[in-house]
């Protein structure tokens, strides 16, 4: 396994220069703190939303490339999201990250296909969908 | 210098991982095995399984006079006055929960002081946190200097009248410090406190003796020290011992068992309800005979000089920051790479076969204190060599170049 398919240019982008990081000034926003415990990544993730849909989201957090790349990924696949769509997109990360084939319509998720092959890191990439879950749950 | 024959009998090491030969740097999790400590144990179901004292059969004895032999074995090797004083568990963590919850419990009074460090891995801070909160006891932290070590005129300060245990880790699994235990008990014990050593990384790598080190409690765990998972002890003076509570009852650890009541055996076997780890204890008596022929004190120089090259060469390498003190320290040398994740590193070192740790090691806080969210950890065993480290430097070379080139 090369280490080219699971660093792809993509996801160092969104490492480099993630996308919604900080904080929603209102407090009308959802906030969820996740850690992994096994490694101390941490995210915390803000949603807002509007009438079943997913309005915004921002991020902060700490961790490796793999688990912001991933959370900057999500929160800007899930803007415009009613919550099923943001469930199904979910599952279908899940599914990306057994190796099954999965299609995005925010295409840089697919970049991370190749976590599947680091079953090390499989936990990295879902940190964020899960907050997103858990998001959902609550509202 | 540790022969090649050493490392020919770990027969996990002689793969090739990733396409490469397999460099183990993760000993300080776990150890490898000798291949006569795997025989060991399959000899042990090969031909002497069976239940530990009640057997009357010819095998009952012969597993009972094996896991009492694992007892004896494990009672020399760390110094202890009699094999009475050694309760096998599960590992470190149960050992501290045994004394936390046997005996701590039941003597703490409120606003009595548990005195630990900051640099304590999980397993003996939070069996503390527990018992403090279930007895109003207060838990106090000796401070840790600039450089992750702790000072006797510090302990001296943090421990008083009011202080009833000083629980404290012999070798940081993080820092790799070792820590004045000698001193300590000193001063524990002018107070009237007593000591408890987390014992998991420092019996793999130095000769032990409680009885030297004047330790009330000392615990340890077999997998780190060549031996099988699943079986570690607990060493506690014999009166300490004597006065501390069963907390698990059933099988095995009872005399008498009345309706409504029953009474338990003498220490140790009172703390060894139902049916014990028996392979596991017989695959540790024999990796202490294993340590014990090569000799502890070649393995700790062993370890030592290991410590040293590795810290030296890392030093060598722009950007990698070293955590804890440079010397005094064994085993294991924690590091990060400027901004690249340990996550990150330890994915890159993997692909060329390097098996290192990374993440919090199990002590978040004190990576927090390091300011910190994780780090990248590679220990070493008497399997090592110093090529060993010459190719961690290479990988770790490489994942700056994949890193640089990538992040820019």
């Amino acid at each position: 396994m090369s280490l080219d398919d699971l660093y792809r240019r993509v996801i160092m982008d969104h490492y480099k220069t993630p996308r919604n990081k900080g904080k929603f000034e209102d407090d009308g926003s959802v906030s969820i703190d996740l850690n992994n415990p096994t490694c101390g990544d941490r995210i915390s993730l803000q949603l807002q939303f509007q009438d079943g849909v997913v309005a915004g989201a921002k991020f902060e957090g700490e961790g490796c490339s793999i688990s912001l790349a991933s959370a900057s990924m999500m929160t800007d696949a899930i803007k415009g999201k009613t919550f099923v769509e943001a469930i199904r997109m979910a599952d279908d990360f899940s599914s990306l990250m057994k190796g099954e084939a999965a299609e995005f319509e925010y295409e840089d998720i697919e970049a991370l296909s190749g976590v599947s092959k680091f079953p090390a890191r499989i936990k990295c990439a879902t940190l964020a969908w899960n907050a997103l879950r858990k998001g959902i749950e609550h509202s | 210098m540790m022969d090649a024959i050493v490392r020919e009998q770990f027969p996990i090491l002689h793969q090739h991982i990733n396409g490469h030969p397999l460099i183990y740097l993760d000993s300080a999790a776990t150890s490898q095995k000798p291949q006569r400590v795997i025989e060991a144990v399959k000899r042990y179901y090969e031909l002497d399984n069976a239940n530990v004292h009640r057997g009357v059969h010819t095998l009952g004895s012969r597993a009972t006079d094996a896991y009492e032999g694992a007892r004896e074995k494990l009672a020399r090797f760390i110094g202890a006055g009699s094999a009475h004083e050694i309760v096998f568990t599960r590992g470190t963590t149960t050992a501290i929960n045994l004394v936390a919850f046997g005996y701590a419990r039941h003597v703490l009074q409120e606003g009595d002081e548990i005195v630990i460090t900051p640099m304590e891995h999980h397993s003996n801070l939070i069996p503390w946190q527990q018992v403090a909160k279930a007895t109003g006891a207060v838990l106090k932290y000796i401070p840790l200097q600039d450089d992750g070590s702790i000072s006797l005129q510090d302990v001296e300060e943090a421990v008083t009248d009011r202080t009833k245990i000083v629980a404290m880790v012999y070798v940081s699994n993080l820092l790799g410090v070792i820590n004045p235990i000698n001193e300590v008990a000193k001063i524990a014990h002018k107070h009237g406190a007593k000591l408890l050593v987390d014992g998991a990384q420092s019996t793999p790598h130095m000769k032990i003796d409680v009885q030297e080190l004047d330790c009330d409690f000392y615990a340890l765990s077999g997998h780190k020290m060549c031996g099988p998972t699943g079986i570690g002890a607990l060493y506690g003076k014999k009166e300490l011992l004597e006065a501390m509570q069963p907390i698990e009852f059933g099988g095995e650890m009872i005399d008498h068992v009345d309706l409504y009541d029953s009474t338990w055996k003498d220490a140790p076997w009172r703390f060894e309800g139902g049916t014990p780890i028996i392979a596991g204890a017989v695959g540790l008596g024999e990796a202490i005979d294993f340590l014990t022929e090569i000799g502890m004190d070649r393995i700790a120089e062993h370890d030592k000089r290991l410590t040293d090259y590795a810290v030296n060469r890392l030093l060598e390498i722009d950007d990698v920051a070293i955590y804890g003190p440079l010397r005094d320290r064994t085993g294991l040398v924690t590091f990060n790479l400027a901004d690249v994740h340990p996550h990150d590193i330890a994915t890159v070192l993997d692909a060329e076969g390097v098996a290192i740790r990374a993440g919090h090691h199990c002590c978040q806080p004190l990576t927090r204190w390091l300011g910190v969210t994780a780090t990248a950890r590679a220990s070493f065993y008497l399997y090592n060599t110093e090529a060993d480290i010459d190719r961690l430097v290479a990988s770790i070379l490489k994942a700056k170049e994949y890193f640089g080139h990538v992040i820019g």
